[in-house]
């Protein structure tokens, strides 16, 4: 699980830089309310609290969550994501090993849910925004809801043109809507420098990160691999028959969480399923309900979704893709 | 499964040194170089040596020697009595001190019967009886020659070796196992090295027992010197192929060694003859060599003394049932030196802890490991199982194991069979990649053994219910056939009855009969009342008086069915007083033999068809007596010449033919018990 974290620093980084201290005030956040509720809990179940603490899952779990989520949410948001999963997804279906469901996207979920306009006040790449936020502003959003100088997210959303901004998944989804096509969409998102969006910078840097832990051994390529490449076969069929209402593969990989669920969430084992057939089953179809989910659904992005979808298809997955045992005949 | 490759396929392979994989399989950092440098030495004798009477995973023999006896080197202890257990020999000249239990060499050090030695110090061998020409040997004297040197599988299963060697089925591939592919033991390796033309006289030997179609000698590729040495034994026998196996845990398995020389899967609860295939370890070759050309039983075994905790890692000769603390302390190690006090018999991925150092080395002990703190993964870092599946891509037998995990720590048997636990070989490969250091194969030993243990308790309590249920079962029949043939029995009766006519025309027409006969016998006996009457009746012939007796009865009955109006009865009663006298007196006498019956047919009929019964009874009654009056009035016309007749005579002649048709009627209704009884009897069988 270590790791796994370190692994993610590039993508971290990343994110900081083009999403302002934020992230690293939510990842704090995150981090210290994880490790303390997990403490707690142990403490209440009268388990080992500093081995247990070393597994740094609790950790992982938190960074996953703050990663996710808006990075000038209120506070509250990422301490109650963070307590609800720790608390309720992992310890109290019997802690690190037991849990069904990925606490850190079930928290991410039950956020969403219930919380929709917090969970989706993204804002646009550091770069574009006007009014840029230094760490003691970010800090000062995250508590209490505005900047030193007293502007309001709202304000802060607003980028360079003046328009808000949302992100472009969202941008898309709400494009289509009211009666774009894709590619008039896509276009206003590039608009601002091919590269200068942020997001596929930060998605490259995750899937460097993702591509470290393959090559360390700490996961295996078959969930990341088979999620990508449905996520791929999937987008491509929607594309082929209708390019102007669905977006291109590559919009579908770049945008969105798709690299950071496929390498570091997908892939986490408690939840995941276990034999060598069923995770690349698990993967596909993790990258199958991306799309569905994507292109069908009302959230812009999918991959909460699908891992908590597929989480609970896991002991039937692990049931039907057992492997013919040494002697069995097949 | 797989299609097995033919004999040909594996042999053109094996030929060019191409093979197959299995699954899995881990890498451990090899730690032999600690002992296989030097020579196996030789140990002086313990002070005393335990011998246990079981040291194979067979039945253990009946032992053949007392407390106090002098034994003599290679004298058999014990005898082996069944097919599936070989004997044990004394190691060394000594003396029987106790035969009693000691601990185990096994996981849960539980005592077992074990003969214990005092060694004398003149190790003077028994007589030995080599053969010089096996060739010429029975083959059947020559296995029976490996049973008695007791050799039992030494690669470690120390599954009877003679057993192995009677196989009936046709073998294809003779496989000698020198992979060893335990990190620490280098026992068969020191063994190839140093003896490897002894272990090729063993591998002739068992040519020569199973005729295979071609052998295979397997090294693994991390011993080059074992692998020049056996390629130098066997150079000059074109069917022996000496092959490098590439160095992968657990090469050296049974089940995995035939997969990786011929992709053949031996099939679930099957045996390796069953694929063509026998296996036998390179000390077990040695041992053969040794007992059929030197006469010598097995007594001793190489065993790696390994481990950072030991001063001097080496090889040895371990005479069996010298303690592991004599060892140990013969290599340098120093129990009080060591803070966490740990030996292993056998490798760190299959050993188990010794649970105490007078444990004696068995015929399966390969190796005793006392490793230094932390040089092992400590079974108390145990950490939750997070699922990540480094197991089950390390299984040999693509078991998933932490799926057996779950269940055997749920004890969950049913799961756990689901997810074939028996398939487990216990290698140990799924603990040592567990990044939780969860020690796996432990949890899988115990459930088995619970398993096991449940089992055999089940089949306890099966046999038991089954006899339950078949006493149960047994009695209901018995119960079941009593009463059909209750039931039978009184179906037949109604059945007679019918024929006969209806019981209570019977009771009647007895009844009346035996008025009848009151009659008579009042008349003959003189009685005041009708003593005339009695005296004409005897002045007339018997036959007549009988006749008219008769009739009278038959009258009567026909009288009282009448009475009844029951139609059928009617008509038969009437055709009952118009047939003949003979009819009448067989229908009598039948009557009379079913008279109890139907008195027990009566009594069981409604009291109401009693009521009947005895008004008809009481009808035929007034009936006969008239009828009987009638008579009498018609002889009182007769000529009075008749009275003088001799009165005493005529009684007499009337009381003989009485007797005489009493017999008669006895006879016949015997007769016809007979038959009621037959028909019963045929009934039952019926059923």
């Amino acid at each position: 699980m270590r790791l796994v974290c370190y692994a993610a620093l590039p993508g971290i980084l990343a994110q900081v830089l083009f999403f302002g201290w934020g992230v690293f005030v939510q990842l704090v956040l995150a981090g210290i309310v994880a490790v303390a509720a997990e403490a707690i809990v142990l403490m209440l179940r009268k388990k080992p609290i500093k081995r247990t603490l070393q597994d740094y899952s609790a950790l992982l779990t938190g960074l996953l969550l703050a990663i996710s989520i808006p990075p000038l949410a209120p506070w509250w948001v990422i301490v109650i994501g963070t307590c609800f999963a720790i608390i309720i997804v992992k310890q109290l279906y019997g802690g690190l090993g037991f849990n069904m469901f990925n606490p850190a996207m079930a928290a991410y979920v039950m956020l969403l849910i219930s919380f929709p306009v917090q969970m989706t006040n993204w804002l646009p790449p550091q770069s574009l925004a006007e009014n840029s936020t230094s760490l003691i502003d970010a800090m000062w959003v995250v508590f209490t809801g505005y900047t030193v100088e007293g502007y309001s997210v709202a304000q802060l959303k607003v980028d360079i043109d003046g328009i808000s901004m949302a992100t472009p998944l969202d941008h898309v989804k709400t494009a289509l809507v009211s009666g774009q096509t894709v590619s008039e969409a896509t276009d206003v998102i590039f608009m601002y420098g091919t590269t200068g969006a942020g997001w596929v910078w930060v998605t490259l840097a995750y899937l460097f990160g993702g591509l470290a832990l393959i090559q360390q051994r700490v996961i295996a390529w078959h969930i990341p691999g088979s999620m990508i490449a449905a996520v791929a076969l999937v987008s491509v069929l929607f594309y082929v028959v209708g390019p102007d209402n669905n977006a291109s593969p590559y919009f579908h990989l770049i945008n969105g969480s798709v690299i950071i669920g496929a390498f570091f969430i997908a892939t986490d084992p408690v939840s995941a399923s276990t034999t060598p057939r069923g995770r690349l089953v698990f993967g596909a179809l993790i990258g199958f309900w991306v799309v569905i989910i994507r292109t069908f659904g009302n959230y812009p992005d999918a991959v909460a979704f699908a891992v908590v979808i597929m989480n609970m298809a896991v002991p039937l997955i692990d049931y039907y893709t057992q492997p013919r045992t040494y002697g069995h005949k097949a | 499964m797989a299609i097995s490759p033919t004999f040909d396929t594996v042999l053109e392979r094996l030929k060019r040194q191409e093979l197959w994989q299995f699954p899995g399989g881990v890498y451990p950092p090899s730690q032999k170089s600690l002992s296989n440098t030097t020579a196996i030495a030789r140990v002086q004798l313990p002070e005393l040596l335990y011998v246990p009477v079981r040291q194979h995973a067979g039945l253990e023999g009946t032992i053949c020697v007392t407390i106090g006896e002098q034994v003599l080197k290679g004298q058999a202890l014990t005898n082996s009595n069944t097919p599936y257990s070989v004997p044990i020999h004394a190691p060394t000249s000594g003396v029987i001190v106790a035969i009693g239990e000691h601990t185990s060499a096994h996981p849960s050090g539980v005592p077992e019967l074990t003969i214990t030695l005092r060694p004398d110090g003149n190790d003077t061998w028994t007589d030995l009886q080599p053969i010089q020409h096996y060739q010429h040997l029975d083959k059947s004297a020559l296995i029976g020659r490996i049973c008695d040197a007791g050799i039992a599988g030494l690669g470690g299963a120390g599954f009877p070796t003679h057993i192995k060697t009677s196989s009936t089925k046709p073998v294809e591939f003779l496989i000698i196992n020198g992979i060893e592919c335990e990190p620490y033991i280098s026992s068969d390796d020191r063994l190839m090295r140093e003896h490897a033309w002894q272990i090729r006289q063993g591998i002739d030997v068992l040519n020569h027992l199973l005729t295979p179609k071609c052998i295979v000698i397997a090294v693994e590729d991390n011993k080059p010197e074992a692998l020049k040495a056996l390629n130098i034994a066997c150079e000059d026998n074109q069917d022996m192929q000496v092959i490098a196996v590439p160095t992968v845990y657990p090469a050296g398995g049974e089940k995995q060694l035939i997969q990786v020389l011929t992709g053949r899967e031996v099939p679930r609860k099957g045996l390796p003859n069953d694929i063509g295939c026998v296996m036998f370890n390179v000390g077990t070759c040695f041992a053969i060599a040794d007992a059929v050309f030197s006469g010598k039983p097995l007594l001793e075994r190489v065993v790696t003394l390994t481990g950072n905790a030991i001063q001097k890692p080496q090889n040895v000769w371990a005479l069996l049932g010298t303690p592991i603390s004599h060892l140990l302390s013969h290599a340098g190690y120093s129990p009080r030196a060591q803070s966490e006090q740990q030996v292993i018999m056998g490798g760190p991925m299959m050993g188990f802890s010794a649970t105490s150092l007078a444990t004696p080395v068995v015929k399966i002990t390969n190796c005793l490991l006392a490793p230094a703190k932390r040089e092992l993964p400590n079974a108390a870092d145990e950490r939750a199982c997070i699922r990540c599946g480094f197991c089950t891509d390390a299984c040999p037998a693509s078991l998933l194991p932490q799926q057996l995990y779950w269940y055997s720590k749920a004890k969950n048997y049913d799961k756990s069979q689901e997810y074939n636990l028996f398939d487990c070989i216990e290698c140990g490969a799924c603990a040592y990649v567990c990044p939780s250091e969860i020690p796996l194969v432990h949890y899988y030993r115990k459930v088995k053994a619970e398993i096991r243990n449940q089992r055999d308790e089940n089949d306890k309590s099966e046999k038991a219910k089954q006899r339950f249920e078949a006493r149960k079962a047994r009695l209901l029949e018995e119960k079941r056939l009593r009463e059909e043939k209750h039931r039978l029995a009184a179906q037949q009766r109604k059945q007679a009855m019918a024929k006969d006519g209806s019981a209570q025309d019977k009771i009647a027409a007895a009844l009346a009969r035996a008025k009848a006969k009151k009659a008579q016998a009042a008349a003959a006996s003189g009685d005041t009342d009708q003593s005339n009457e009695a005296q004409q009746q005897a002045a007339e012939t018997p036959s007549v008086n009988d006749k008219q007796a008769k009739v009278a009865a038959a009258v009567a009955r026909a009288k009282a069915k009448k009475a009844k109006q029951a139609s059928s009865a009617q008509l038969k009663a009437e055709e009952a007083s118009a047939s003949s006298d003979k009819q009448a007196e067989s229908e009598q006498q039948t009557n009379e033999a079913t008279s109890s019956e139907s008195q027990v047919v009566t009594e069981k009929s409604s009291a109401a068809t009693d009521k009947k019964a005895k008004a008809a009874a009481a009808v035929a009654r007034a009936k006969a007596k008239k009828a009987v009056k009638e008579v009498q009035q018609t002889k009182d016309k007769a000529p009075d010449n008749q009275q003088a007749a001799g009165a005493n005579d005529n009684e007499a002649a009337q009381t003989s033919e009485k007797t005489a048709e009493q017999i008669k009627r006895e006879k016949v209704a015997k007769a016809i018990a007979k038959a009621k009884a037959k028909q019963k009897t045929l009934g039952e069988k019926a059923e």
